[in-house]
């Protein structure tokens, strides 16, 4: 007999996936330091490289890479042309958006200009951003949506960015980081979430940030795994300040989007917020109703990166408790723990919630029509 | 058991890897100091092309504090979640009951072997006096 082989380059290309599917969390990234540049001012220009940057924390957490992989990234996402995973549109269509059937993608930039003390620097990075999401992503590819990323520290500033864009169909949602200064409910953020409530967004909390405090309650771990587990750690402590301080009350028709912290936490976090309310609720009386309840309206919850318990099932009951109409779907492209879409779901999920999961929801939240 | 040639052995030098597709499966073949081993290119993670990751060596310890690493370049590291597998054996060092990597077998045979019976590369026009490197599938 004959043998047949076939030399290749990119042998086992992940099977493609049918279903059409939303991706609630894509990290475009630059492809050189000074890629913003034509949307800064001369005088942040100048600014940047005599200066630099000063985050509110030193080398301590967050900017020392490749942490796990070259970038955080996938060691197969760099693109043909040269530059880092996540800088090309042209490489990303090809990986990732067509053949996962991507129609929906949003786009959650990293390392902006948030968690900067220089306030006025923070501003303008976060608008060179948010400019450079629209010439470089959105306006070249229809199914990308932009966040608005907006410089956290100074909500007032972050508020007028937030003013300026909205009704600007290239952006879905508000961008704000799960590690800042001071947790996310308290009232120095509030501008931030009148803002987005009046502009009709959802503001995303993506896991990260620079706020200068260690990434887990009792201090600074020692390996890059504690980071990974401190994430949800930290989600929680944002989720329970925004409800207990009394954002979700004094701001009712904001939702909020959980980003890359997973949700397997959701149930314990609500059952132990409603229990210690009951016990503790003259404390906090601007709380009005049972956290949970708050949480189960306005909060939605994206995938990535998804537990992955020993019984597959499991996962299915976490998920009929949070509710399969509040899972947004996502890869966390190019980042390396990006999760496959067709290896995330155990067998037995009904067709109508497997939309839901995929796309529907995501649609429904970020008002994209098919 | 099919045998297929892959490479004469002058083309297929220390430290490199080849991908191939054969009967639809992908896989690759790695020389490692003069030794070959061939893989699934499929990570039974989530699908990623496994071999595309780094090789490594294996970090153990016996206790917090020592460190043994070993066996440099003989472990390979998955592109995406830096699964590990072992590239003699496909072995996972993290769950080796659920999860390894389907090996295959591969070694050098001298032309004289390949070219007699059913053994006959279309691609690669086999030279009898050369050597050739055989995957087992």
């Amino acid at each position: 007999m004959n043998i047949q082989f076939r030399e290749t380059t990119e042998s086992a290309s992940p099977p493609t996936i049918k279903t059409a599917i939303a991706d609630c969390d894509i990290h475009p990234a630059r492809a050189t330091r000074t890629e913003l540049y034509p949307y800064l001012a001369k005088r942040w220009q100048h600014h940047l490289d005599v200066y630099g940057v000063h985050a509110y924390q030193g080398m301590m957490e967050g900017p020392p890479y490749p942490k796990a992989q070259p970038n955080a990234s996938r060691r197969d996402a760099y693109p043909p042309e040269g530059g880092p995973q996540g800088s090309s549109l042209s490489f990303m269509q090809q990986q990732h958006l067509d053949p996962n059937n991507v129609q929906l993608g949003v786009l959650n930039p990293l390392g902006t200009g948030q968690g900067i003390r220089n306030h006025e620097l923070s501003a303008a990075l976060c608008s060179a951003i948010n400019d450079w999401q629209i010439d470089k992503w959105t306006s070249k590819d229809k199914r990308l949506k932009a966040s608005i990323v907006v410089g956290n520290e100074d909500a007032m500033t972050a508020a007028a960015e937030i003013r300026e864009r909205a009704g600007d169909k290239n952006f879905v949602q508000v961008l704000l980081l799960s590690r800042n200064v001071e947790p996310l409910g308290q009232r120095r953020y509030w501008p931030i979430y009148q803002a987005a409530e009046e502009a009709g967004l959802p503001v995303g909390v993506h896991a990260f940030g620079f706020g200068g405090n260690p990434i887990t309650p009792s201090g600074w771990p020692s390996y890059y795994i504690e980071e990974m587990v401190g994430h949800s750690q930290c989600q929680q402590s944002a989720l329970a300040s925004l409800v207990l301080e009394g954002v979700c009350e004094r701001f009712p028709k904001l939702k909020m989007v959980m980003i890359e912290a997973g949700f397997g936490w959701a149930p314990s976090l609500c059952w132990r917020l409603d229990k210690v309310w009951q016990r503790l609720r003259s404390e906090v009386p601007h709380v009005r109703r049972p956290p949970s309840e708050y949480i189960r309206e306005q909060v939605w919850w994206t995938t990535q990166p998804m537990e992955d318990p020993e019984r597959r099932e499991d996962l299915l009951d976490v998920i009929e408790w949070i509710g399969w109409d509040r899972l947004l779907f996502a890869t966390d492209y190019p980042h390396w723990d990006y999760d496959e879409p067709s290896r995330v779901l155990p067998p037995g999920v009904s067709e109508a919630n497997r939309e839901a999961f995929y796309l529907g929801n995501a649609r429904k939240l970020y008002g994209i029509t098919a | 058991m099919a045998r297929h040639v892959i490479a004469p052995v002058d083309e297929f030098p220390p430290g490199t890897r080849k991908f191939l597709e054969i009967d639809g499966r992908p896989i690759a073949v790695f020389n490692i100091k003069g030794e070959y081993f061939g893989l699934s290119n499929r990570c039974p993670h989530q699908g990623a092309a496994l071999c595309e990751g780094p090789l490594i060596g294996l970090a153990q310890s016996k206790d917090p504090g020592e460190i043994e690493y070993s066996r440099l370049g003989e472990i390979i590291r998955c592109p995406w979640h830096g699964w590990e597998f072992d590239v003699r054996t496909g072995q996972s060092y993290c769950d080796p009951r659920r999860f390894r990597v389907k090996a295959y077998p591969a070694h050098v045979e001298p032309g004289a072997s390949v070219v007699k019976g059913p053994y006959v590369a279309e691609t690669i026009p086999v030279r009898v006096e050369s050597n050739y490197v055989v995957v087992e599938l």
